[in-house]
């Protein structure tokens, strides 16, 4: 994907959160992640069986799939919110799977999350949502903790909402606020769960700009669940389709839509 | 020749039920809530250790426990005060007319204080908490790990054991005591009060014929044992709370377990306590 020379987001070296967040021996070169015979089991029910995937630096991965396919949980694997069966998540090399809760909050530090329906904790308003990382992880001062919680808002086209409570704002808002709290301490990559599902038309189109200008912006890897089609044709470089636990097509958009496959061409004419 | 004798002897075998899987079925259904009670407690010894762990380590949350002071403590207070001054001003005029009735009125003062300070004081105290506080945070925490702010909140880097569950289990710890010492006093003043609209009686009377037959130590101990109060009411209200799962509904069941569940252990552990204290500190 080409990236713009425009820079929408203070960089996040001048802004202090890399220094703050301070571990750089997690930002190495190489894939961003990398999944290999991951398995996952809820009782009787095998969700995952068997997941190879590769994410490079500076990446789009968009996730397609049926519902209840394992998307999202895949994506709370990479996090660390759950522990897989078996099989082996390296995040920037590290092999997380392994690692304890504190050197996986390192890890978690260098990746951002938006969440389904967001996640904005609703005792707080917009601006402390954003700020609640920074004033954990960052050595930032108020002022300036400030300055980068509007910078982000702004980013997102939030500028004038920073009082707000999130049960105040609709749900196309409450993802941007999402978007801005996920890139708050300049994650190398970001988590993208369902961006755009239950907005209209519209809103998902700007979510998808959003989303793109900031790629553009940025030297991110990102990796997007989405059972949006055209969203995922817009923002994604490569596209992985789950189906039966399993990767059952990865490449581009044209690849899919050439596959001889017939749960893919099935897949691509129902959602299109 | 008997009665069985006349059956065929394998419509005997068919028709009786096989003995084993009877057993099998009663000790099924005998097990069934046994191995669930052992179950919750067994997560519940898990998640206190991980509260435990988390409460040694940095950043101690220090807003976030100012936070719950004010929501714990100060919020709980108004009804506590007036919990307390129900009970001091029923009990003044309930043990009034049973004490003239003996002509032992004069033992009012001192009856009151003690009933208030030794028992009623700190058991409404830890229930009233109980009530709002435990439904409060089950409630709280609940609608939380269903809209998955909990995981937000993990992957941020973040401990939630410590964020959530550490500072409400210290501020339900430390307020407790606090509440209790205001329960009692509402409870000895307006007990006076209604002394007071029977027959008057100066305030320094009444509280010095009340405390004479009591020391500190008659009230330290019994105060000091909410604190065991606060760590039941706050660590039940978050375990449930951070363990609810199923939409609304299932927060609705952490609020309504967190007080049921809170209720019942802060009557359980004033029963061994007030046996403790009875046995060390008389």
């Amino acid at each position: 994907m080409m990236r713009s020379e425009q820079q929408v987001l203070p960089d996040v070296e001048e802004s202090g959160v890399a220094r703050a967040t301070g571990d750089s021996s997690v930002r190495n070169a190489g894939p961003a992640v990398v999944l290999r015979g991951l398995h996952q089991s809820f009782g009787t029910q095998v969700v995952l069986d068997g997941i190879d995937l590769t994410v490079k630096s500076g990446e789009t991965l968009a996730m397609l799939g049926r519902s209840g396919t394992g998307k999202s949980v895949l994506l709370k694997l990479i996090i660390g919110l759950r522990k897989p069966d078996s099989g082996s998540i390296q995040v920037h090399g590290q092999e997380i799977t392994r690692l304890d809760l504190e050197a996986i909050n390192q890890v978690r530090k260098t990746m951002g999350f938006l969440f389904q329906h967001a996640a904005l904790y609703d005792s707080l308003s917009v601006e402390q949502n954003i700020a609640f990382p920074l004033k954990r992880h960052t050595k930032m001062s108020a002022s300036e903790r400030g300055n980068r919680v509007k910078k982000l808002l702004s980013s997102v086209g939030m500028e004038r909402d920073l009082k707000k409570m999130p049960s105040d704002i609709s749900g196309g808002m409450q993802k941007r606020v999402g978007l801005a709290r996920a890139l708050a301490l300049g994650p190398s990559i970001l988590l993208l769960d369902e961006p755009t599902a239950g907005l209209d038309p519209i809103t998902s189109g700007e979510i998808n700009e959003l989303i793109l200008k900031l790629q553009e912006e940025h030297d991110m890897a990102s990796i997007v669940v989405t059972h949006d089609l055209q969203s995922a044709k817009t923002i994604a470089d490569r596209i992985a389709l789950l189906h039966g636990g399993q990767v059952l097509i990865e490449g581009s958009f044209k690849d899919l839509e050439k596959s001889d496959n017939e749960f893919v061409s099935e897949f691509m004419k129902r959602d299109s | 020749m008997s009665h069985n004798a006349s059956i065929p002897h394998r419509l005997i075998g068919q028709d009786a039920p096989p003995a084993p899987s009877l057993v099998r079925a009663t000790f099924a259904i005998l097990w069934s809530p046994i191995n669930g009670f052992l179950e919750w407690f067994g997560e519940l010894g898990l998640f206190s250790w991980q509260v435990l762990r988390a409460a040694f380590r940095r950043p101690l949350e220090g807003q976030e426990l100012f936070r719950q002071f004010d929501e714990i403590g100060s919020k709980s207070f108004p009804l506590v005060a007036l919990a307390g001054a129900a009970i001091g001003f029923v009990l003044s005029l309930e043990s009034r007319s049973s004490l003239v009735h003996f002509g032992a009125q004069s033992m009012l003062p001192a009856a009151l204080v003690y009933s208030i300070i030794h028992e009623t004081g700190p058991i409404v105290t830890g229930l009233v908490v109980s009530g709002r506080v435990g439904a409060g945070i089950g409630a709280e925490l609940g609608s939380m790990k269903v809209t998955e702010q909990i995981d937000a909140i993990e992957a941020s880097g973040v401990n939630p054991y410590k964020f959530l569950a550490f500072t409400r289990i210290l501020a339900c710890i430390l307020v407790l005591p606090l509440l209790t010492i205001a329960a009692d006093f509402c409870g000895v003043l307006f007990g006076w009060i209604a002394e007071t609209l029977a027959e008057p009686v100066s305030f320094q009377r009444f509280i010095n014929q009340g405390f004479a037959g009591s020391t500190f130590k008659d009230f330290l101990a019994p105060t000091f044992r909410t604190v065991v109060f606060g760590l039941i009411i706050g660590t039940i209200g978050c375990f449930q709370g951070m363990r609810t799962k199923g939409g609304t509904a299932g927060v609705g069941l952490s609020a309504t377990s967190s007080v049921v569940l809170s209720s019942l252990f802060v009557i359980l552990a004033d029963v061994i306590l007030v046996k403790i204290i009875l046995v060390f500190f008389s």
